[in-house]
């Protein structure tokens, strides 16, 4: 077998997700059509559903912001070659430190409530990484159990905070709400097409975090550091980088990024802390994070992508009473195991293509190569 | 296609516009909706119960009903609100952790009527349902101490907030009174609402249960309940349902069930609203309004001797005159007794 053949980034980035998710597509409306419905209705009341309204829109968005956030919480330190699997068990720690902070300001000004929760859950979710880094970096505990068992023990630890702590009184495992000048005001409040959505000034922090990421991995020192690291962790160790240092630095700013979920969620939408809030986005991240090959620009597709899964899945299953909510879970799991799992299944064919074009034959000496 | 025949079978096309003038202001024509809580439908328990509710209305009047799970906490407000524009009502939601975003919506839809269980919403036009577990889990508690021969009972529930404890004290409180010396081991299964469906790690905490002693165990954990209730039963003791009657599920070793009408709550809500006879305000299910009790049929009338039905009439009759008091542990977060 030949050597991968470099393939335009367009095609890594864009058409090969796309395939995938193309082919997710057809297999999901093979399943809608054994129920009896019809495929392309299915389809379209999921298409329009996400994207045919303005609220479709606003859902669309928060969804992506949620997964933006627990997205980029993994492809930080699959940079620096490791897995976190803690985003859900970070955004779910840092859920307390956000709504902690916003019921203590929420009798000030959303700005207060804004930047406190914000500062307040990133600290939390760094910290909540931090340690199984440490651990990690230091111990060589494997950060892939580590985050995974962090996520058990954030679980324990926070239904035991909501139902014994920060109960509301007479609720039973909730915080109260957040007073009405402390809300964080709504994309609604100022765009009447986003009416009712909960997307959120949140939306833009979302932004930023995928600005500050490829600035931070492409454009600085620490950055250069990671992805050395996750290259090649010998060559790093005999350039005189420090693994304990990046591996803790990337893991602590990828907890402070699941963090801002909790505001964004949360602070944000719920404007309560509720057992169990993060509801799998933690997970679907890891998902995010690998369709978007780890880049904030494939992350940033990768997240819309997700979010129009679940408002549209949401949509369908209103429309079509039909389907049950289950072949939407069925469909947005063929994605992920599309994009996923089966993400390179697509490259053979590709490079067989992109290739010749590529490299046209007088100058290829690689093509007798590329034929085997 | 599809989409377009939901708007226009049934009732509201035969009735045209005096459908729409009755959704307007919505009175009685409207069809109900009831949207479960995180578990799902189909959790053997709680959610399956307000299904059994809403099916119960469509067999009974052949009235059709909409019905929707939810995946996140966000499509709370939003699948609420989907309903009410659309006209249906009332809209029930089994759970208490609607009871926030029933707040928002419900203000929004004055004239939707709502149904909340197991929580308040203290609005005009919504129905605020609490059962009182206590006073059946009394009556399980005192039927299991009377059956326990080694003196040591258990509770296994999903996981620790004052909903559950209140069954858990109320269990206690009963075996008590029957027994004042009686053990009572308690456990969780898990930490968050997956432990309602964590079967696997019910039957571990049974059989550790029946290890340290218990030979009748009460079981208030949704669908995970049943690996309790395997345990017991592989073990040749006694389990006690929950929610449903489960006495069907391991005949001869289900002592009884708790049994706690949720699918009447849902039908009355709808059957309130289809014979105009709707009221809001906070409707309290005990002992003495059938909204709980212990189970007893066919699968477990052996097990209970006439001695103990003798005692199980007396205490119902003794909660049902206020004689008894059975502590609600909701009341101010303790047990009196442990």
């Amino acid at each position: 077998m030949s050597a991968r053949q470099p393939l335009p980034n367009w095609v890594t980035i864009v058409l090969m997700p796309a395939l995938n998710v193309l082919l997710a597509f057809i297999i999901g409306g093979l399943a809608v059509a054994i129920i009896g419905e019809n495929p392309l209705t299915a389809m379209w009341a999921l298409f329009y559903g996400a994207f045919g309204t303005g609220m479709g829109w606003g859902f669309t968005l928060h969804y992506a912001t949620n997964f933006i956030f627990t997205g980029l919480a993994v492809a930080i330190v699959f940079k620096a070659g490791m897995f976190n699997i803690g985003g859900e068990g970070q955004a779910y720690v840092a859920g307390l430190g956000a709504i902690m902070v916003a019921l203590w300001l929420d009798q000030t000004h959303w700005v207060f409530v804004l930047f406190g929760s914000t500062i307040a859950a990133m600290m939390m979710g760094s910290l909540w990484a931090i340690i199984p880094a440490w651990l990690q970096a230091k111990r060589g505990s494997h950060i892939v159990i580590t985050t995974i068992m962090f996520n058990f023990i954030a679980s324990a630890f926070m239904s035991y905070m909501l139902a014994q702590v920060i109960t509301a009184p007479g609720a039973n495992a909730e915080t109260r709400t957040i007073a009405e000048q402390g809300r964080l005001p709504l994309l609604s409040d100022w765009f009447d097409a986003f009416q009712y959505s909960p997307l959120n000034i949140t939306f833009f922090f979302g932004i930023a975090a995928l600005i500050f990421t490829y600035v931070l991995i492409w454009r600085t020192k620490l950055g250069y550091k990671i992805r050395t690291l996750g290259a090649n962790p010998e060559a790093a160790r005999y350039a005189g980088i420090s693994a304990v240092y990046v591996i803790i630095i990337s893991m602590a700013i990828a907890g402070a990024m699941a963090g801002l979920m909790a505001v964004n969620e949360a602070v944000g939408v719920q404007k309560r802390l509720v057992v169990g809030y993060v509801h799998g986005f933690g997970f679907v991240g890891i998902a995010v994070a690998f369709m978007g090959r780890s880049h904030p620009v494939g992350i940033a597709l990768a997240a819309l992508l997700f979010g129009a899964l679940y408002q549209g899945g949401q949509e369908l299953a209103f429309e079509l009473p039909a389907v049950p909510s289950d072949l939407v879970v069925v469909i947005q799991a063929l994605v992920i195991l599309f994009t996923g799992a089966m993400g390179e299944m697509f490259r053979p064919l590709l490079e067989r293509i992109f290739a010749r074009r590529v490299n046209p034959a007088p100058e290829a000496p690689t093509t007798a190569e590329t034929e085997a | 296609m599809s989409v377009q025949n939901k708007k226009f079978t049934g009732a509201k096309a035969v009735l045209g516009t005096a459908v729409f003038a009755a959704l307007m202001t919505g009175t009685a024509l409207a069809e109900p909706a009831l949207i479960y809580d995180a578990a799902g439908k189909n959790d053997k328990s709680f959610n399956e119960m307000a299904w059994n509710g809403a099916e119960a209305y469509k067999e009974e009047t052949g009235n059709s009903y909409r019905d929707f799970e939810i995946q996140t906490d966000a499509q709370r407000e939003q699948a609420l609100r989907r309903f009410a524009q659309q006209g249906q009502s009332p809209i029930v939601v089994p759970g208490f952790t609607w009871a926030e975003p029933l707040n928002v919506v419900a203000q929004e839809f004055p004239d939707t009527h709502f149904a909340i269980i197991d929580s308040v919403v203290d609005l005009p036009n919504v129905r605020s349902v609490l059962f009182k577990e206590e006073e059946g889990s009394y009556l399980v508690g005192a039927l299991a101490a009377m059956k326990s021969e080694s003196g040591t009972i258990g509770y296994i529930t999903a996981f620790d907030f004052p909903l559950l404890q209140a069954f858990g004290c109320g269990y206690v409180q009963g075996a008590k009174a029957v027994d004042p010396d009686i053990e009572v081991l308690q456990n969780f299964i898990g930490t968050d609402f997956a432990a309602f469906n964590d079967i696997n790690t019910a039957g571990e905490v049974g059989r550790s249960q029946l290890e340290r002693g218990a030979d009748v165990i009460y079981a208030a954990a949704g669908a995970a309940g049943e690996g309790a209730l395997q345990a017991a039963a592989d073990a040749g003791k006694y389990g006690i349902g929950v929610d449903s009657n489960q006495n069907y599920l391991f005949p001869g070793n289900m002592l009884t069930s708790m049994v706690k009408r949720v699918d009447v709550a849902v039908q009355d809500a709808f059957m309130d609203e289809l014979n105009g006879e709707w009221t809001s305000g906070i409707v309290s299910l005990g002992l003495a309004e059938g909204g709980v009790g212990a189970a007893i049929d066919e699968h477990n009338q052996d097990l209970i001797t006439d001695e103990m039905q003798a005692k199980l009439d007396e205490l119902t009759a003794k909660i049902n005159s206020g004689e008894i008091e059975v502590h609600d542990y909701r009341s101010d977060n303790s047990c009196p007794v442990s």
